[in-house]
């Protein structure tokens, strides 16, 4: 009933988990039974580790939170050898998001995880906002994207996933981009360059000065650019930003994504991914809805 | 440690003033093992300005009645908002989350300045079971800044110092005419340059000394990456590896 395809990956559900907001899926195993999510996408990938940005990295903000973490991450080889053996194992997609800050970070990295038999897919993360040299650089211009999303497919062969920013004048024009170097699919969207100012303080909320912005927040704008982006390319898409609940999650599906991810509010229900598949199941059942996919893109 | 997302019931309400407030959450079965120095991340409900749960330690444990007690600061609108629940409302947890304090030592002593004496209740009654009365001394700008006071008296040898002399020396813990006894552990909570000061007196003498770490968290079980403090060892997640701990692994950030 809720089975559905991206590109060579079955899901059992449309249900996945977004990039650094669940680890690598093991700090939520006592809240959730990990098998029955569609996917784990699991924290941001570096060629090397990395620290990330200094504290303070997170403020509250109106429906939603700014983040600045910057990929603090234990790096690809640590992933290889260590996390991997981990959690191989898990009945569901792993897909490592693989961010970087050149060409040649983010193609190696992505050769070290296309050597691990039970990763069947990465998400090239050309979309962070967060981090120097790279990440979002890649991004905002179509040219660029176009080139590293070029350059990773000829040594990757397994599912490519493409991470969009959308602090971008036109996202469609980017989704083709990728989607015309060899992309198998997109997700959409990373979070909104955002700012917020302790004014008693007199000083910005984060280190960094300025962060990225997911949460209920962002939801609206994620399902438009979702939808515009489904009409315009023929590779699956991959909706997320805000979605918190069931009725948030179909709002996505049937604006033409085949998949959701569920990123901010697994920090406020831990349990939540659980609870957004019980309410799909629930809603099909409803609405006599056999296959999920009969009401993906609908709109 | 297994982890948990449980309804409490607010069963027990205590204002200490303005500032400092307390509850008491019933759960409805037996408690797990809750380890001093633990949290809880507490939904907050009914603000639509605040979506993330807020940390809050754990003040005191009650295994007979299936009781916790959260002694709270109120310092913004989540804990506001917190102040102003009910006895009978619900209350969802996730607990108990972090690196608790590690009961070690023969002669204790536990430092505690403002909220920072939230979790020293529990981990001197944890002392008091394995036959161990700590010397406790709890500081704070006036008595209103220390809102529990008698409740620790059974437990220990109690020292106060405030700034103003309202209760006890004046002054700051650090220059209590207890503080500088002979101890071989040093346990304490509370506003940064208080830890810093007693972590750094410990180094120096050679004490064994946990510090427990208040940082902003959304997570609260180590996925966010959010709240994480710079430690020897490099970003250490405060939710999962801390609150607690040991000064010998934070001396970038005590000599910062």
């Amino acid at each position: 009933m809720l089975e559905t395809k991206i590109h060579n990956l079955t899901l059992k559900n449309p249900v996945m988990t977004a990039s650094g907001t669940f680890g690598y899926g093991e700090e939520f195993a006592d809240f959730v039974d990990l098998n029955r999510l569609g996917g784990i996408i699991v924290k941001g990938t570096t060629g090397e580790r990395r620290q990330g940005n200094p504290y303070p990295r997170m403020a509250e903000t109106p429906s939603g939170m700014l983040n600045a973490v910057g990929l603090q991450n234990v790096g690809v080889e640590t992933f290889c050898k260590e996390v991997y053996h981990r959690i191989k194992d898990l009945d569901t997609n792993i897909i490592v998001n693989v961010s970087g800050s050149s060409i040649e970070e983010y193609c190696k990295t992505a050769a070290m995880i296309d050597e691990l038999d039970n990763i069947p897919a990465i998400e090239l993360n050309i979309s962070c906002p967060n981090v120097k040299k790279g990440g979002m650089g890649f991004g905002v211009n179509p040219e660029m994207a176009a080139q590293v999303v070029s350059e990773v497919r000829k040594i990757y062969h397994k599912t490519l996933i493409v991470k969009l920013t959308p602090n971008v004048t036109n996202i469609v024009e980017i989704a083709k981009a990728v989607e015309g170097a060899g992309a198998d699919s997109v997700s959409l969207i990373n979070t909104l360059l955002g700012m917020a100012i302790d004014v008693e303080k007199q000083r910005p909320y984060l280190s960094t000065i300025t962060g990225g912005l997911s949460g209920p927040a962002v939801k609206p704008v994620a399902v438009r650019m979702v939808w515009q982006v489904a009409h315009a390319v023929s590779i699956p898409v991959i909706g997320l930003g805000g979605i918190a609940s069931a009725a948030d999650a179909l709002e996505f599906l049937m604006a033409g994504a085949k998949a959701v991810q569920v990123g901010t509010a697994n920090f406020i229900d831990p349990a939540v991914t659980m609870k957004i598949i019980d309410g799909l199941e629930d809603y099909c059942k409803r609405h006599r809805i056999n296959d999920i996919n009969d009401i993906i893109g609908i709109i | 440690m297994r982890k948990y997302i449980t309804d409490f019931k607010i069963i027990g309400k205590r204002v200490f003033n303005e500032m400092y407030f307390s509850l008491v959450l019933q759960h409805p079965e037996r408690l797990p093992g809750i380890d001093a120095g633990q949290f809880v991340e507490v939904e907050v409900p009914g603000n639509k300005q605040v979506m993330l749960r807020r940390p809050i330690s754990i003040h005191d444990v009650d295994t007979e009645n299936n009781t916790l007690t959260l002694l709270v600061q109120v310092v913004g609108k989540g804990t506001k908002t917190l102040s102003c629940l009910e006895i009978g409302q619900t209350l969802n947890l996730v607990y108990p989350l972090g690196h608790g304090f590690c009961l070690e030592g023969k002669n204790v002593l536990l430092v505690g300045g403002g909220a920072g004496i939230a979790p020293l209740l529990h981990l001197s009654k944890c002392f008091a079971s394995k036959g161990i009365r700590p010397t406790i001394l709890l500081g704070g700008r006036t008595t209103n800044h220390i809102p529990v006071q008698k409740e620790f008296e059974p437990y220990g040898t109690i020292g106060f110092a405030t700034e103003d002399g309202s209760l006890g020396e004046k002054g700051m813990v650090t220059q209590h005419s207890l503080f500088t006894n002979s101890y071989d552990h040093i346990y304490t909570c509370g506003p940064t340059p208080m830890m810093k000061a007693v972590a750094r007196y410990a180094m120096q003498n050679n004490i064994e000394c946990e510090v427990s770490l208040e940082n902003m968290m959304a997570c609260g079980i180590g996925a966010c990456l959010c709240c994480v403090v710079d430690s020897d060892e490099g970003h250490k997640c405060v939710c999962k590896e801390g609150p607690v701990f040991n000064a010998k692994r934070l001396t970038n950030w005590i000599n910062k």
